[in-house]
């Protein structure tokens, strides 16, 4: 039968949540790596029982946890994330250089085929790859040597490449989004990138359609339709039917369209999910209810799903990696808040329960199907 | 535990050979990239805060005869 695994980063810890595909009743387990900020946690589509894990604190660093029982159990594999040529500095927020130093990894994207293989976007804005399962890191250099890096700037929570999506059966294709910079794409395995970021509007910035400076939030699509893909930015939830090249605004009649997270149905690639807050300095939904919202169309038409998500008195954040889909049918929705709850829907988002209630700040959300 | 630093008992060749015998510890008590000790891990030994010392400097006798523990300490803070 069917089963369930839930992946959940907190500002204290990693847990994993176990259901079968009924998703009615879950085991929790956790936490991992106690009193550590875990930005991530993702496991291999080729080898399941082969999760990564991003364990960081400000005492002492980074530290780079593998599992290779479904995250039963962990051991520390390599940390060492060296800057590879490139810009020595980027642009510090009064506007002066700064060199590039690594603060911490903030994602993990295994290969698609290679359970060994593994990507891991750090701050400040760098992409890197482990061929080893994670015991050594290599800069793929040729991101930050677009001609922009030195002019990219950090957003509120630090320059971080925090998304790269993989194309199956396009394992040359690959796009990055970075805050505050945008989105850049390869089509030759990560050697050379360009800035992809056509159609962006952001008027907080001197020139408002600028080729860099965006600050995308997260971008997400179906492997089945590789070249559709969606985007929360900072405002404007976004979308592009030419993998990447050009973009248009959907965000329709969504009642604010800043937002962090967003993803696509596992079966209906044009079914798509954001989770609307009210603004940049207002971290919460709208009149404290919280709403995912699902657009059947691919953008444009969106409506709120309500069922089971607290609608009084609700002032919580959804972050950028802290919404995911399960592949069962019907689909699952999964969204974890800062204020440590990780609510899950087993009918497309129709409606909603809460799996746990009070984990500390749920900063990501990731879920295989087994 | 006990390391065997020979006729280079510095903080630096602890730290070394510390993280020889337990590569999980690389890059959490020194900066990877500055080889610096992280702001919030301090040094002690022989009650005094070593924490400012030249990694190069020698080891107090103490410690090098293995007479006092070198403690490396994740700092209190928080507010």
């Amino acid at each position: 039968m069917t089963a369930v695994r839930v992946l959940v980063g907190t500002r204290k810890g990693a847990f994993v949540l176990r259901s079968d595909g009924s998703r009615a009743s879950w085991e929790v387990d956790g936490p991992f790596f106690g009193g550590w900020e875990v930005y991530h946690v993702k496991g291999s589509p080729a080898d399941p029982d082969r999760l990564y894990a991003s364990q960081s604190s400000g005492w002492f660093g980074q530290v780079v946890q593998r599992s290779d029982d479904g995250g039963r159990t962990w051991a520390a594999v390599g940390n060492e994330f060296a800057y590879d040529g490139g810009p020595a500095t980027h642009q510090w927020y009064d506007g002066t250089p700064r060199p590039f130093e690594f603060t911490r990894v903030w994602h993990f994207e295994p290969d698609l085929a290679d359970p060994d293989a593994v990507y891991a976007g750090v701050q400040d804005a760098a992409l890197f790859r482990s061929s080893d399962g994670g015991q050594h890191w290599s800069e793929l250099p040729g991101l930050r040597a677009t001609g922009s890096g030195d002019a990219w700037s950090p957003g509120a929570g630090g320059m971080c490449l925090h998304t790269l999506l993989l194309s199956p059966g396009r394992p040359d294709r690959l796009l990055a989004a970075i805050s505050a910079a945008g989105v850049f794409r390869s089509d030759d395995g990560g050697t050379t990138w360009q800035p992809s970021n056509a159609g962006l509007r952001s008027p907080q910035l001197p020139d408002g359609d600028a080729e860099v400076g965006h600050c995308v939030h997260k971008l997400a699509h179906h492997p089945d339709r590789p070249d559709t893909i969606f985007m929360q930015k900072h405002w404007d939830v976004m979308r592009s039917d030419d993998g990447g090249r050009t973009w248009a605004e959907v965000s329709g009649d969504l009642p604010t369209d800043f937002g962090f997270a967003i993803d696509v149905h596992a079966h209906e690639p044009d079914t798509v999910y954001v989770v609307p807050i009210t603004s940049d300095s207002q971290h919460y939904p709208p009149d404290g209810r919280l709403a995912v919202y699902r657009s059947r169309a691919g953008g444009g038409e969106w409506e709120p799903l309500t069922t089971g998500l607290p609608q009084e008195h609700c002032y919580v954040d959804v972050l950028r990696d802290a919404l995911a889909v399960d592949r069962v049918d019907p689909c699952g929705i999964y969204v974890g808040t800062t204020g440590g709850q990780v609510y899950a829907s087993a009918d497309d988002g129709d409606s909603w329960a809460p799996i746990v209630r009070d984990l500390p700040p749920v900063l990501s959300v990731e879920v295989q199907t087994l | 535990m006990r390391l065997d630093l020979g006729d280079d008992a510095t903080q630096r060749s602890l730290l070394d050979a510390l993280e020889a015998a337990y590569p999980v510890l690389g890059g959490t008590i020194r900066d990877r990239s500055t080889g610096r000790r992280r702001p919030f891990v301090r040094f002690f030994a022989c009650e005094e805060d070593r924490s400012h010392d030249d990694p190069d400097a020698p080891l107090p006798a103490a410690v090098t005869a293995g007479v006092e523990p070198f403690h490396v300490v994740g700092a209190m803070a928080g507010g």
